[in-house]
């Protein structure tokens, strides 16, 4: 399948304040980070979840620890056909349990992944509270699942795809809308 | 990277550098789960695992189960011993029962090369190969690939020597048909009765030997005497066989500066290997065994699990 670009829905500087924004209300709702940490999915959740932790603790002085949450042995979304998506590492070098863990990912559609997310968390340890902080919410969700912190809300259809690139894997930081080519 | 889903996994004569490599970077995830405080993870959740073994085996059936466990399939075992096998069932009239009752994959040990092939061709069911007779044992190959690459940190161009009963060895076989791919050096070591005389064709060298084959080695593979596989007398006694060919400290004193021992299990201490060797640092044994768990379950994933939808969310 190949995508065509479509429409560019936050250039670098509109990532960043929606950043920022994301950091001021964790901190606002937590009233302040001391037990607060950030758990990024991979992979995109990753480097958004280090430049979230950079931003807060350029507010509040304190940078919250970062873990990343690899969920694919958790995902639902099971077929026979095609491979078995590889599976990397989590790696979260500091114990959850009584934390309150903020899950970080780029875009919430389905809220299938937060779902298997919230399962991984779970199954490495027991925190205070979870939420999410999500860069994009594109509606269309099929769970009961709803991101306490959202940059920006950017309704879709089911047949568009939303990326987000990110400096760290991508090489640039964007948000664009994209379409498959026929 | 990519794992194209296999059917079975007989041998890693026919598996390929890239298969072996996704293998063993799938392990490497799957052992951090087995260290959790909550080892399991719902993978392979509704997916049914059976182990049939017609050889005794401690650690590769066990390690089978465990794995499919920590990955929530269901796993079971059909205990040959205790089984209608004993009445003179078939292997075809076996394979087909256990079939009808559902399980996705079959893992097979069997006395005789090749068994598992003509299982695998003749059922539905996925078919893994714990060993058949003097033929192949992919999975302890691809565990001992992974010990030395985690202690090495790679598997490119090591020396590795596998020293002892290479006739009858399935775990040699592999592990030559799986370092090969890797361009490895490749020598075994023991006695000319017990090393095949068509083996240099695999891209080996031979040596009489330890003194001159050990030299410089990176990696050290002690294989068992296999005494039941045995029928004829290929070597003189168990007691020449110790002064000849059993490895101590100061045979690894002859290999690189970082060399490690691996055996396979079960231990003959004081035939093949020496007790003090055997409890050494630098033989990872133990390792091998937490390794073997931690490959099966990337084995039982890549064959088992799920694909992924086209669009994440």
């Amino acid at each position: 399948m190949e995508f065509r670009e479509k429409a560019l829905i936050m250039d670098e500087a509109a990532i960043r304040r929606a950043l920022t924004r994301i950091a001021h209300e964790i901190n606002e709702a937590n009233k302040g980070v001391d037990n607060v940490a950030l758990v990024g999915i991979r992979r995109r959740g990753g480097p958004l979840a280090h430049q979230l932790a950079s931003l807060i603790e350029s507010i509040e002085g304190i940078k919250p620890p970062v873990g990343v949450l690899d969920i694919t042995l958790y995902r639902d979304d099971l077929t026979a056909l095609g491979p078995a998506p590889i599976v990397h590492r989590t790696e979260v070098d500091f114990n959850i349990t009584g934390k309150i863990i903020v899950l970080v990912d780029d875009v919430i559609f389905t809220g299938r992944t937060a779902r298997a997310a919230l399962d991984a968390l779970m199954d490495i340890g027991r925190p205070k509270r979870i939420q999410l902080a999500v860069l994009i919410d594109r509606g269309h969700r099929e769970l009961p699942i709803k991101p306490d912190f959202v940059g920006k809300n950017v309704p879709t259809s089911r047949q568009e795809i939303v990326s987000v690139l990110v400096e760290e894997i991508d090489g640039e930081n964007k948000v664009v809308i994209e379409e498959i080519v026929e | 990277m990519r794992f194209d889903r296999r059917k079975d996994l007989l041998g890693l004569r026919d598996v390929t550098r890239e298969e072996i490599e996704v293998i063993l970077e799938t392990a490497v995830p799957m052992k951090d789960i087995i260290r959790r405080d909550m080892k399991k993870v719902p993978a392979l959740r509704g997916k049914g695992i059976i182990t049939v073994f017609y050889e005794n085996s401690t650690r590769t059936r066990t390690s089978f189960e465990l794995a499919g466990k920590y990955l929530s399939a269901d796993t079971s075992n059909l205990g040959v011993s205790t089984s209608s096998v004993q009445k003179g069932e078939s292997l075809k009239d076996t394979i087909k029962t256990i079939e009808m009752m559902g399980p996705d994959v079959l893992v097979m040990r069997h006395p005789s090369s090749g068994a598992p092939h003509y299982v695998a061709r003749n059922t539905g069911m996925r078919v893994i190969n714990a060993g058949d007779g003097i033929n192949e044992h992919p999975t302890q190959a691809l565990l001992d690939m992974y010990s030395i690459r985690e202690r090495k940190g790679t598997l490119e161009g090591l020396k590795v020597a596998i020293v002892g009963d290479i006739l009858h060895s399935r775990v040699a076989r592999s592990n030559i048909f799986g370092l090969s791919k890797f361009g490895c050096e490749l020598r075994v070591i023991g006695p000319s009765t017990l090393i095949p005389p068509d083996v240099e064709k695999l891209g080996v060298k031979t040596y009489g030997n330890l003194e001159s084959g050990l030299k410089g080695a990176d990696v050290i593979n002690v294989l068992r005497i296999q005494r039941e596989r045995q029928h004829g007398a290929l070597f003189p006694s168990i007691d020449e066989y110790r002064e000849l060919y059993m490895v101590t400290p100061e045979h690894l004193a002859l290999a690189a500066d970082d060399a490690i021992v691996l055996h396979p299990g079960p231990m003959n201490r004081g035939i093949e290997i020496s007790t003090e060797l055997a409890e050494s640092p630098r033989c990872v044994v133990n390792e091998q065994v937490s390794n073997g768990v931690a490959v099966r379950m990337a084995v039982l994933y890549l064959m088992l699990g799920g694909g992924r939808d086209e669009i994440a969310g």
